[in-house]
């Protein structure tokens, strides 16, 4: 229901927005004084709120990051959840400054939905779980053929689900629904054997069942899920912003800047560490970005480095305890890469 | 003459600004301007705005490929297809849902109507004890209670409740033996229409007597006789061309038969308990609305309670029942779109996934307003239509 009463008002302010070129999105943030970031409406790990309400996640924390090189306090910025079939509709209309909200990263949303994708905060592939107790002997996808698979609808998610079956010549019966909720509680009542996200989104799905040892996630990877975040087509200063605050975070870790020794890194005589934090000698990086100087030394202080946001919310720190693998930088074999700060 | 001309002129004695018929020509026009330049203000805003934030625009996604599944689909349907054919089966879903609803509510709402007029008193307040719960819940709590409190409890597939007749109940829906037709099944067809033509035919014939000479003929069952009679024999002379195809256990469901998903029972039977409170009290307020004296009358004349019910009563309160009755029956058609909630794809389900799969939220919201302005209209109209028939004809 949600979603038409924001795709309504995403029309209705399409309609009324002024037609005059509004001014970009940096100005607008600093004159309101805090971020709008979009999120999921909750998924342990990217985007949920902990038990005193405070949103917690690397997607949460992306937005920090974000806002502590804006403001240089990372504690400035306003969460919105969405469904997935909300999301776009909201940063289209202006709703949300930035969309951090695992959010798949494809050609499409790229181009004729009006979206800028920042870069991958996380590699991802899609994946299945089902329940091992009451179906003893499928170990495989392929065993699949015949299944109730529970699906959230709008999702890049139900495209592979429907591509998968299709190539394996394996039948199936969707049970779709808008909330992840929705899915969850629906997986969990039985209504579905199979259950398809992205496979870090089924380990922190798993943890919220009722009985999650009973579970397992399928060794199949069906598709290539970059999640990352994304910000409004045609504001290239904001998209520059968030773009290279996430740079930043992998840097800093390349580095090895952390959260603890920020302030002592701020000393160091490397030209390379000192480019990064804005201590070199007539060195004016952030303030070409629109940003002061020292941003990475805000970001780094607000919630770390990329490796330090990632153990913390889904990694070792986490109840989660995903490893790193794709997920590492680039020197230890992952993928992550970060453009040089100079 | 001459006093007749003054008047005539004094209207326009005044001046132009205050002659009433140029001041309502005058405001009439000026709204009229206003609310077509404000539509064309926000039709104008809206492809400016579109193209200022490279959103793609137009209904040109409609031919491209849905790479999605759907769950219930009435006409042939796979990935494959195209958005506007996902579309269709989701406006399809909607008409499936809202005309069982319909029929179900009605049958359910006379029924308790009638009941609370009942001479029985457990009767009566058993209908009202309906029509007090159901009326005063959100229809979309009764949705939730039927999906999630009495059809999710149910067992899972492997242990399914056995019903007679090869029929299986379990929190995947209800699974039914599917009749399977086989050769010189179309004679059966035949014999019901033919049926249908010959009953139709005697009580016109009966009513002709009747009314020529006053002697009654036992239509109703006549009709039935030769409305079930009629196909039955044509099934024993046919040789029994009928098979049945029962579901059966397979690794994760029951496969075969006929299948009704839980989703599409919990919203069939939550929108048609909750409209069909309401039309228990329009059906109430109709035959109260008959004055007693019309059945007084009648009984004066002689004739049994039956008959005052069916030809006094029930044609006066069918002319009250029936605009309210119109509203009713748009209210659940458009109630149908809280399927969202359980996940049937029903038309705001569906369209809300092709409006996010291709990003084009104005045209999505479009085509569903559109579509369900269009099925309203289209009840109202057939509404409208059964009550003319059934208003006063005045001679």
């Amino acid at each position: 229901m949600k979603h038409i009463a924001i795709g309504i008002l995403g029309a209705a302010a399409l309609g009324f927005m002024a037609s005059a070129a509004s001014a970009g999105t940096l100005d607008t943030v600093k004159q309101k004084g805090f971020i709008q970031c979009g999120v999921s409406t909750g998924l342990a790990g990217f985007s949920a709120p902990d038990d005193k309400g405070d949103w917690k996640g690397i997607d949460a924390d992306f937005c920090r990051a974000v806002a502590a090189a804006v403001f240089g306090d990372g504690t400035k910025v306003k969460f919105t959840p969405l469904s997935a079939k909300e999301r776009f509709t909201a940063l289209q209309s202006g709703e949300i400054d930035i969309l951090s909200r695992n959010t798949t990263w494809t050609s499409n949303r790229d181009s004729a939905l009006g979206l800028d994708f920042v870069g991958v905060t996380y590699y991802d592939g899609q994946g299945f779980m089902i329940n091992a107790k009451k179906l003893p002997g499928v170990n495989s996808a392929l065993q699949l053929s015949g299944a109730a698979v529970c699906v959230q609808s709008g999702t890049t998610t139900e495209l592979n689900l429907a591509d998968y079956f299709k190539k394996n010549k394996m039948e199936y019966n969707p049970v779709v629904f808008e909330k992840l909720e929705e899915v969850n509680a629906a997986y969990d009542a039985g209504r579905c054997d199979a259950y398809t996200t992205d496979q870090s989104g089924l380990y922190g799905i798993r943890l919220t069942l009722s009985a999650p040892a009973d579970h397992v996630v399928l060794p199949e990877i069906i598709s290539k899920e970059p999640l990352g975040p994304a910000v409004r087509q045609g504001d290239d200063q904001w998209a520059h912003i968030a773009r290279w605050t996430y740079f930043a975070l992998l840097n800093a870790e390349e580095a090895g800047v952390t959260q603890a020794n920020v302030d002592e890194m701020k000393t160091s005589t490397d030209p390379n560490i000192q480019r990064l934090l804005g201590t070199e000698p007539d060195g004016k990086y952030g303030a070409d970005l629109g940003l002061s100087n020292d941003f990475v030394v805000n970001i780094v202080k607000a919630v770390g480095n990329y490796g330090e946001m990632f153990e913390r919310n889904v990694g070792s720190g986490s109840p989660l305890k995903i490893a790193r693998g794709i997920n590492a930088l680039w020197t230890k074999g992952g993928l992550q890469y970060g453009p040089p700060i100079r | 003459m001459a006093s007749q001309e003054i008047l005539r002129e004094e209207p326009s004695r005044g001046s132009f600004i205050n002659d009433p018929r140029i001041r309502s020509l005058f405001f009439q026009t000026l709204v009229v301007i206003l609310l077509f330049s404000s539509i064309w203000w926000i039709v104008h805003n809206v492809i400016e705005n579109l193209q200022r934030l490279h959103i793609a625009s137009g209904f040109g996604f409609l031919r491209s490929r849905a790479g999605f599944d759907i769950s219930d689909t009435p006409i042939a349907y796979t990935s494959d297809s195209t958005y506007f054919r996902a579309l269709v089966v989701g406006l399809l879903n909607t008409i499936i849902v809202a005309v069982a609803g319909i029929v179900l509510a009605t049958v359910v709402g006379f029924t308790i109507g009638i009941g609370r007029l009942s001479q029985n008193w457990l009767i009566r307040k058993i209908c009202t004890v309906y029509v007090e719960i159901f009326r005063n819940i959100p229809p979309l709590l009764v949705i939730f209670f039927w999906y999630s409190g009495v059809l999710a409890v149910l067992p899972a597939p492997r242990e399914s409740i056995h019903l007679p007749f090869g029929s299986f109940l379990n929190q995947r829906g209800f699974y039914l033996p599917r009749a399977v037709w086989g050769d010189g099944s179309w004679l059966i067809g035949v014999a019901l229409l033919l049926g249908i033509a010959m009953a139709w035919f005697v009580a016109h014939r009966a009513r002709q007597r009747q009314r020529a000479t006053g002697q009654q003929f036992p239509v109703f069952w006549t009709s039935v006789a030769l409305i079930v009679g009629l196909p039955v024999l044509a099934f024993l002379l046919s040789g029994m061309p009928l098979t049945f195809d029962f579901p059966k256990q397979s690794t994760f469901n029951l496969t075969g038969g006929f299948w009704i998903k839980p989703e599409f029972l919990s919203l069939l039977l939550a929108l048609s308990f909750y409209t069909a409170a309401f039309i228990a009290e329009i059906v109430r307020a109709g035959i109260r609305g008959v004055s007693r004296g019309q059945s007084e009358a009648a009984a004066a004349l002689g004739l049994r309670s039956g008959p005052i019910l069916r030809l006094v009563v029930i044609p006066q309160a069918m002319r009250i029942v029936i605009p309210p009755l119109t509203s009713q029956y748009l209210n659940l058609t458009k109630n149908s779109s809280l399927a969202i909630a359980i996940g049937y794809p029903d038309l705001t389900a569906t369209a809300g996934t092709v409006l996010n799969q291709t990003g084009q939220a104005v045209e999505g919201v479009f085509i569903m307003m559109i579509a369900y302005l269009v099925l309203s209209l289209v009840t109202s109209f057939v509404m409208n239509i059964v009550n003319a028939r059934m208003a006063l004809v005045e001679r």
